[in-house]
């Protein structure tokens, strides 16, 4: 099993890495991404890059979009230039074929939310450092790894979901990026409630502190994780997958 | 050893709006090319998705290679090689990569694929050109590379579903050819579905045709054509007129005639003497220059089996 799933990822990080032909994915669109997530943010910042929420905001939302264009690509993409049929009639199992790409898919988006974050730290400590080490404060830095990594796992549950339903790669993305928008739905409607409803949320969120916050957030987003991956384990059947391909 | 390398019995596949394979019956003998011919929908790449696993049958059994078709599925692909449809190459990739994947899919060592690789490049003439990409390969290269690809872990059965479809005539004659030396090289079992008559007439050494799901005729290529079709005698002259033809018409050794331009098409039992006929013909005032006897070819077998069934399905309505 471990054997086939390494098969998956090389392939896939061969289409990824090597020859991908546009700037969403590849050596230039990372370069570009690490350069703007890495260093130019936090210089900009400074410290406060590492103290605010806000950073942990921003590390939890990349993952999603590395991970959105790369599984969109690895499902739809299968499926569009005709490739599915053939990896199907090969000796692979469905679920290592699953979890092999979805490994593929993780491993790049987030693992480069991880380095953009070391080079994050590295640029805030050279450059406003003054011989001492900042850090993330404890609770942050620990959420901004879990969290980044579910909310990873969320676009790639969700975008297998979608990509085993639309006919083409750019019909899978469009149908993630609104997907994503869904995710601040509460931001739009917070201003149009009621000012006793919006004041209740807010007592309701001051009586927790930081850290219970994010466990909440967390707990959430492993329910969530959980039955995304489910419902990716039934959908993902070769029997029903070969009527598409 | 098995005698049989796929045995169906009865297989059936519906889908809502359709029946696609309709009680199939098949034996492919184990070391043999089968030639699966019909029209475009008659259920060829349906079966070939049935027989390796990758759907469900509605109804009726099948074997592959001794498995199940239902419950061991897994044991099937992991013995069979596929060129599907489509060729199935990631076109990002080099040639070597494509081929690099799926030895590894199919758990072969390191130096086993490097040296199979080269073996299958350097056989079909790709070798020089293993590390270009094959988005920009012509169809006929990239169809040879996914021969190559179907071949590298030397399965026992290769399911091709029309290989050349596609190809221009000059790269389709080469593709045969290397894929005429292939399968006797690997001394593989292979399952070709075509509708080019041709070729299966070079390739194969059974073959069965199917229309509408249902297989029409099934043997070898000579034994079709002895049970199907009837010799051919063609004479090219001047001087045919009704007369002539309603005379040749008449012969009890004749099931048809037509006349063609300056030529007199006869289909005959196969009983009929050349020498004598000319005599009478020309005694007839018909001034002779060519006669040219011919057997039937697969194609009008083919043609003839089908307007049949046509013609029972259409009396049954």
């Amino acid at each position: 099993m471990i054997s086939d799933l390494s098969t998956i990822v090389w392939k896939e990080f061969k289409e990824i890495f090597v020859q991908r032909p546009n700037l969403r994915g590849g050596w230039l669109g990372l370069l570009i991404f690490l350069f703007v997530f890495g260093v130019f943010l936090p210089l900009q910042s400074g410290p406060v890059w590492l103290e605010s929420p806000a950073s942990l905001f921003i590390w939890a939302w990349v993952p999603f979009i590395m991970v959105n264009s790369i599984v969109a690509d690895s499902f739809a993409g299968e499926k569009e230039r005709h490739t599915l049929e053939t990896l199907l009639a090969s000796r692979l199992s469905d679920r290592t074929i699953l979890f092999g790409k979805l490994a593929a898919a993780m491993a790049y988006g987030w693992g480069i939310t991880l380095v953009g974050i070391l080079l994050a730290l590295v640029t805030i400590n050279l450059a406003y450092g003054e011989g001492h080490l900042l850090l993330f404060p404890a609770n942050i830095g620990i959420a901004i790894v879990v969290l980044s990594f579910l909310v990873a796992l969320l676009a790639a549950g969700l975008g297998v979901i979608i990509s085993l339903r639309a006919s083409t790669v750019r019909q899978a993305q469009q149908t993630l990026s609104v997907a994503f928008l869904l995710l601040f739905i509460p931001l739009f409607i917070f201003p149009i409630l009621p000012g006793d409803t919006q004041r209740a949320i807010v007592e309701a969120f001051s009586r927790l502190n930081m850290t219970m916050l994010l466990v909440i957030l967390g707990a959430f987003l492993l329910v969530l994780d959980i039955a995304l991956i489910g419902l990716a384990i039934v959908r993902f059947d070769r029997r029903r997958l070969i009527m598409s391909t | 050893m098995q005698t049989y390398a796929i045995q169906t019995l009865n297989l059936t596949r519906d889908f809502p709006s359709v029946r696609a394979v309709d009680s199939l019956t098949l034996e492919v003998p184990a070391g043999s090319v089968f030639g699966f011919l019909g029209p475009n929908g008659a259920g060829k790449t349906t079966t070939i998705r049935l027989l390796l696993g990758l759907l469900e049958p509605s109804s009726g059994n099948g074997k592959v290679l001794g498995f199940d078709i239902r419950d061991q599925t897994e044991e099937i692909r992991q013995r069979c090689g596929a060129l599907l449809e489509h060729d199935g190459l990631y076109e990002r990739m080099t040639a070597e990569d494509n081929l690099e994947f799926y030895g590894r899919v199919w758990r072969m060592s390191a130096p086993e694929r490097k040296s199979r690789i080269e073996e299958l490049l350097t056989h079909l003439g790709l070798w020089e050109r293993r590390k270009e990409p094959v988005g920009s390969w012509s169809r006929g290269m990239k169809q040879k590379l996914a021969v190559a690809r179907a071949l590298i872990h030397r399965p026992s059965l290769l399911f091709l579903d029309e290989p050349t479809a596609g190809l221009d005539p000059v790269a389709a004659a080469k593709l045969r050819e290397d894929l005429a030396e292939l399968v006797s090289s690997e001394g593989v079992t292979v399952f070709l579905t075509t509708h080019n008559l041709g070729e299966a007439e070079k390739l194969c050494h059974r073959i069965g045709i199917i229309r509408q799901g249902k297989l029409i005729a099934s043997g070898p290529p000579a034994e079709l054509r002895a049970s199907s079709g009837s010799p051919q005698l063609e004479i090219v002259g001047k001087g045919f007129d009704d007369s002539v033809l309603a005379y040749v018409k008449s012969l009890p050794e004749v099931l048809n005639a037509r006349l063609n331009g300056d030529r007199l098409v006869i289909g005959s039992k196969g009983s009929l003497q050349s020498a004598p006929l000319v005599g009478e013909l020309v005694s007839r005032g018909v001034a002779v220059e060519e006669v040219i006897k011919s057997q039937t070819s697969l194609e009008e077998v083919f043609l003839k089996l089908v307007e049949e069934d046509e013609k029972v399905e259409g009396g049954q309505r």
